[in-house]
């Protein structure tokens, strides 16, 4: 279902570290666009880029040279607080390492997206109660993270991620710390939020079977775009 | 968002109890200190004045001998001309703007009923005495001029010497032997309580100025000559007139220096209220440094706590947070830390001044300003210490942030 309009583009894109001989490129010149709907995987070695490019992709970063732009809007260039408020209106995330708060029940830690848009406390619980139904965590909701397995850490995260109704998912290896089975299930929940919600999910992977969940994959080589191609055959 | 944040606050304090806990001792120990000082020291500082009014308000004495100053009091060459009567009748006769004068003469002395003894301060005086050092009778009658001036036997006693001898009983019309003579007793005094000094006023017994003279001292010498000055008029312009009434009396000449002196207690009043008033002001200032301690003490784990949740704060900025979400978290927690600590320390320091004030038996007075302003100052504190920070906090790198371990 890769059919809407352009909903991310790189043009040109550097990002550099440090100064003169140790000037290093981690994105050298990136021409990228993905359009809404889509479900992209990013592969390619360590230090590629991968990480770098997917967080300028969240408005977590900025490019130090040329245009990154996210809905028409020239992201790269606003401040913190304008990128603060875009993620937080149109941008869901989820770490390898879950990044839940400790000693935070999953009901709250869904929740906390929420507060930074004003929601009330009411329409806040309830709006988490419904995002954890979908992560398929009913009976969980006043779990800890210390209390509920890594499979269980990521779905809330994923929760979180989704609760704002967000237009895009951004993923930086999900499945990293889990075993094959647990990779799979989160692997088919991202897959049914693509197509059930239209979520737009942009996925760094190391694996090739979950790279095969994604309609597309995109492989980096220090710091440049290898090769992009459709629907990525298990081998 | 201001209460959301208040309850995140007071969520994050309750998950790391002990931390908090230790946070706050700092400004516990602070401003539990400056509150004790503050109110014990105003309790004593009641407690110096009530002792003053004691001695009687508005009050001059006048006794014999030059007034202590550079040279001493009295020399050496000097022989002390004592006061006498003639003086106290001229005080009497001239005097204008005085509510009592009364003279008065004592000495520690035995006091004996039955087979009970007591060391007391008598005194012999007259029936002015009582209204003078504003005094009053419990019970009885006080002395007639009649007596006063026959100096007939008779006496007034304070509830020390009443317990000691007839304990709660009434000592109307009892003898007791004062000094191998007997006397009546007449009335008794009301409870004065101890002075400052730590001197028990009650255990007196006063008896006409003139049986004083001829059985106990030997002597027609005064001692003492109170005078109170009336409600119009100051005892600063009561003194001088005293002053030129004795020297002219005394037939003193102008070149020759005062052979009396006169004291006004309520310039000593005044004075001893207000060194207690300074001491107390030194002992809060003291106190008050503790509290600055307690604030760095926030700071110093506050700039603990943002390191420790770095992490937190790089999840709190990615999901959407503002800056100004995280500096206000901040603030707010270290705010109501430090005001959770003023609030314990405040109930620890009024306890410990309670205590104080039962042992010390000074009055307990807690100040209703003193306790607002520990309340603010303690904000404050958790504020100002709380921003740098909370600062640091906000303007960390949401990447960086996520990144730390
Ligand atoms: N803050 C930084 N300062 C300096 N260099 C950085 C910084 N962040 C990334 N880099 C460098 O940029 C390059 C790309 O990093 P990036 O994290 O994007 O790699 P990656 O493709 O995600 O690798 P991995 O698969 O190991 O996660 C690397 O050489 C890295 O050392
Ligand atoms: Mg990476």
């Amino acid at each position: 279902m890769a059919s809407g309009a352009t909903l991310i583009s790189f043009d040109k894109v550097w990002k550099s570290y440090g100064q003169g001989e140790a000037r290093i490129h981690a994105l050298a010149g990136v021409d990228l666009a993905i359009r809404r709907g889509e479900f992209v995987a990013i592969m390619g070695p360590s230090g590629s880029g991968k990480s770098t490019a997917l967080n300028i992709i969240g408005c977590l970063d900025t490019p130090t040279a040329g245009t990154y732009s996210f809905e028409g809007i020239d992201a790269g260039r606003l401040d913190r607080n304008r990128r603060a408020m875009l993620r937080n209106l149109y941008v869901g995330f989820v770490f390898q390492g879950y990044n839940l708060l400790p000693r935070t029940t999953a009901a709250e830690n869904v929740e906390l997206p929420l507060i930074y848009r004003g929601v009330a406390a009411r329409e806040r619980r309830n709006l988490a109660m419904q995002a954890l139904a979908e992560v398929g965590l009913v009976g969980r909701e006043h779990h800890t993270p210390a209390e509920l397995s890594g499979g269980q850490q990521q779905r809330v995260a994923i929760a979180r991620a989704i609760v704002t109704r967000p237009t895009l998912l951004v993923a930086d290896e999900p499945t990293g710390n889990l075993d094959s089975a647990r990779t799979h299930e989160i692997m088919e929940l991202l897959a049914k939020l693509n197509t059930g919600l239209g979520l737009t999910i942009v996925m760094v992977t190391h694996e090739t079977d979950v790279a095969s969940y994604a309609q597309r994959t995109i492989r980096f080589l220090d710091g440049r775009v290898a090769s992009d191609t459709a629907k990525l055959e298990v081998a | 968002m201001i209460w959301e944040t208040v309850r995140l606050s007071l969520t994050s304090i309750r998950r790391n109890v002990l931390r908090s806990f230790l946070t706050l001792l700092g400004i516990v120990i602070g401003v539990a200190a400056v509150i004790a000082m503050l109110t014990i020291g105003s309790g004593t500082t009641e407690k110096v004045k009530s002792d003053i009014a004691k001695l009687g308000s508005n009050l001059l004495v006048i006794r014999s001998g030059r007034p202590a100053g550079p040279g001493g009091p009295g020399g050496l060459d000097q022989v002390v001309r004592p006061l006498a009567e003639k003086d106290v009748a001229a005080l009497v006769a001239h005097l204008t703007g005085a509510r009592a004068i009364s003279p008065a003469s004592q000495k520690q002395v035995r006091v004996i009923f039955g087979t009970e003894s007591l060391t007391s301060g008598v005194t012999g005086t007259d029936s002015a005495y009582l209204d003078a050092r504003d005094w009053k009778l419990a019970s009885g009658r006080p002395f007639s001029d009649s007596e006063t001036r026959s100096g007939t036997g008779v006496c007034l006693i304070g509830e020390t010497v009443r317990q000691q001898f007839f304990g709660a009983g009434d000592p109307e019309g009892e003898i007791i032997r004062v000094n191998r003579t007997s006397c009546k007793i007449i009335g008794l005094l009301e409870p004065k309580g101890y002075t400052g000094f730590g001197q028990d006023q009650d255990n007196v017994v006063l008896m006409p100025l003139h049986a004083y003279q001829r059985r106990i001292a030997g002597n027609r010498d005064v001692d003492n000559i109170y005078v109170a000055a009336d409600d119009r008029t100051p005892t600063s312009e009561l003194l001088p007139r005293v002053e030129d009434i004795l020297r002219d009396t005394r037939r003193i000449t102008p070149d020759r220096e005062d052979d009396f002196s006169i004291r006004d207690m309520t310039q000593i009043a005044d004075a001893m209220a207000s060194a207690t008033t300074t001491m107390t002001g030194m002992l809060g200032a003291v106190a008050g440094v503790s509290l600055l301690v307690g604030g760095i003490g926030i700071m110093n784990i506050m700039l603990v706590s943002v390191t420790e949740r770095t992490r937190e704060i790089g999840i709190r900025l990615a999901i959407g947070a503002h800056e100004k979400h995280i500096l206000i978290q901040f603030l707010v927690e270290a705010t109501v830390l430090s005001l959770l600590g003023g609030i314990i320390g405040i109930l620890i320091g009024l306890a410990l001044a309670g205590l104080a004030s039962v042992t010390l038996a000074i009055p307990f007075a807690p100040s209703p300003a003193v306790i607002l302003l520990a309340v603010g100052f303690s904000a404050l504190i958790g504020m100002v210490f709380g921003f740098f920070p909370a600062l640091r906090g906000a303007r960390l790198d949401p990447i960086d942030a996520l990144r730390h371990e």
